[in-house]
């Protein structure tokens, strides 16, 4: 547990920050490369879908 | 005045980790047979349809293991069969394993509803709940029979599938469902003879370590002898061809000649080990073949039309 006092008159120092190791960033890298897949897939998924559920229609377009 | 923090700890949790939450085996199963219980069904699906309901029935399975490895995490560290699972070794917190199954649970349901139909999505959902409210959470630490009943969760799948197709649920899925609840007790039985140690120490009433040895082998036994009739049930009922028949009937009294091994092993584990491992080819020649026939039938029958028109 970290005890933070109010009195941060200062602003942040840049040493205080978290400093991730290479291998947190590395985690962090393939995490979000499998997030980014994986929202893509769930992208391309919904699309296929609509095409197929829709077939031609999806061209229709009622005003 | 101080405000006292938590400190955010970088997660060092890779992808492997996350796929890990998913049980990918146990996935890979789930996914096995909610295909068969897909393609014997009667009517027409899209394949991309077909192939999504699969997607979504994997991923909610996958979540389900992820929110049973959260909730499971004190026993999983206990246990040698487990201690090495992402939360015990501390790559994954209970938190982020809890977020990632709620997550992957919610847009599983959502998008089989959505996609393919509401059915499947509401027995998707009461799956994924099954096993992490009644299994998990209630009955794994409070009763011998938690296999026995919780097995349900793990036999829904095929079903699953069936409504994929068709919205509704009829025998054949449900012969499937029972082939897979029957099957459940002498599998993890067996196992859990020889990891009696370990089932004991963290505190799981497994059946051996709460009525014995000798009670085990001998309810392996009695599932075994119920289980063996019913995988030969898609055969007789008439889902199910010549080939399903010899194999099932063939395999499944493979199944009870291991079982009654196991009832007379005295000293060692040698009949357990076997009898666990051939559970699972047992389980799975089961429905390849079904899969097969079913493949095979539906060629069969495309080419006896094409010929006769």
């Amino acid at each position: 547990m970290t005890t933070v006092s109010n009195a941060m008159d200062d602003g942040p120092k840049p040493e205080t920050g978290i400093r991730l190791t290479e291998q947190q960033l590395r985690a962090r890298r393939s995490r979000s490369i499998a997030i980014a897949l994986a929202l893509g897939a769930f992208v391309v998924v919904i699309f296929v879908v609509t095409l197929v559920k829709l077939g031609a229609n999806v061209l229709t377009r009622p005003m | 005045m101080s405000v006292t923090l938590a400190r955010i700890e970088p997660s060092i949790a890779g992808v492997g980790d996350y796929v890990a939450l998913l049980k990918p085996r146990v996935m890979s199963l789930v996914v096995f047979t909610a295909l068969v219980g897909l393609l014997i069904a009667p009517g027409h699906v899209h394949p991309v349809i077909a192939l999504t309901a699969l997607l979504c029935i994997a991923v909610g399975a996958g979540a389900a293991g992820a929110l049973n490895m959260w909730y499971d995490a004190d026993i999983d560290a206990r246990m040698l069969r487990t201690a090495g699972r992402p939360i015990p070794q501390g790559r994954v917190t209970p938190g982020e394993a809890a977020g990632f199954g709620l997550t992957l649970a919610i847009f599983s349901v959502v998008t089989l509803g959505l996609l393919v139909n509401w059915v499947s999505a509401s027995l998707l959902a009461f799956t994924i709940a099954f096993y992490v409210v009644i299994y998990t959470m209630w009955l794994k630490r409070s009763t011998p029979q938690n296999i026995v009943i919780g097995g349900a969760a793990g036999a829904l799948p095929p079903i699953i599938g069936w409504t994929a197709v068709t919205g509704g649920v009829a025998v054949e899925p449900i012969v499937l469902f029972l082939i897979i609840f029957f099957w459940t007790p002498p599998h993890f039985w067996a196992l859990s003879l020889y990891r009696t140690e370990d089932y004991a120490r963290a505190g799981i009433p497994m059946l051996p370590v709460v009525a014995g040895e000798q009670e085990t082998r001998r309810q392996i036994v009695l599932y075994t002898l119920i289980l063996a009739p019913l995988g030969v049930a898609p055969w007789l009922l008439g889902y199910a061809g010549p080939l399903y028949g010899i194999v099932s009937i063939a395999t499944g009294a493979a199944m009870i000649a291991l079982a009654l091994r196991v009832r007379a092993e005295r000293q060692g584990h040698a009949a357990s080990k076997q009898m666990f491992g051939f559970s699972i080819l047992y389980l799975f020649v089961l429905f390849a073949v079904l899969l097969a026939d079913r493949l095979w039938g539906g060629l069969a029958a495309q080419a006896v039309s094409h010929f006769a028109a």
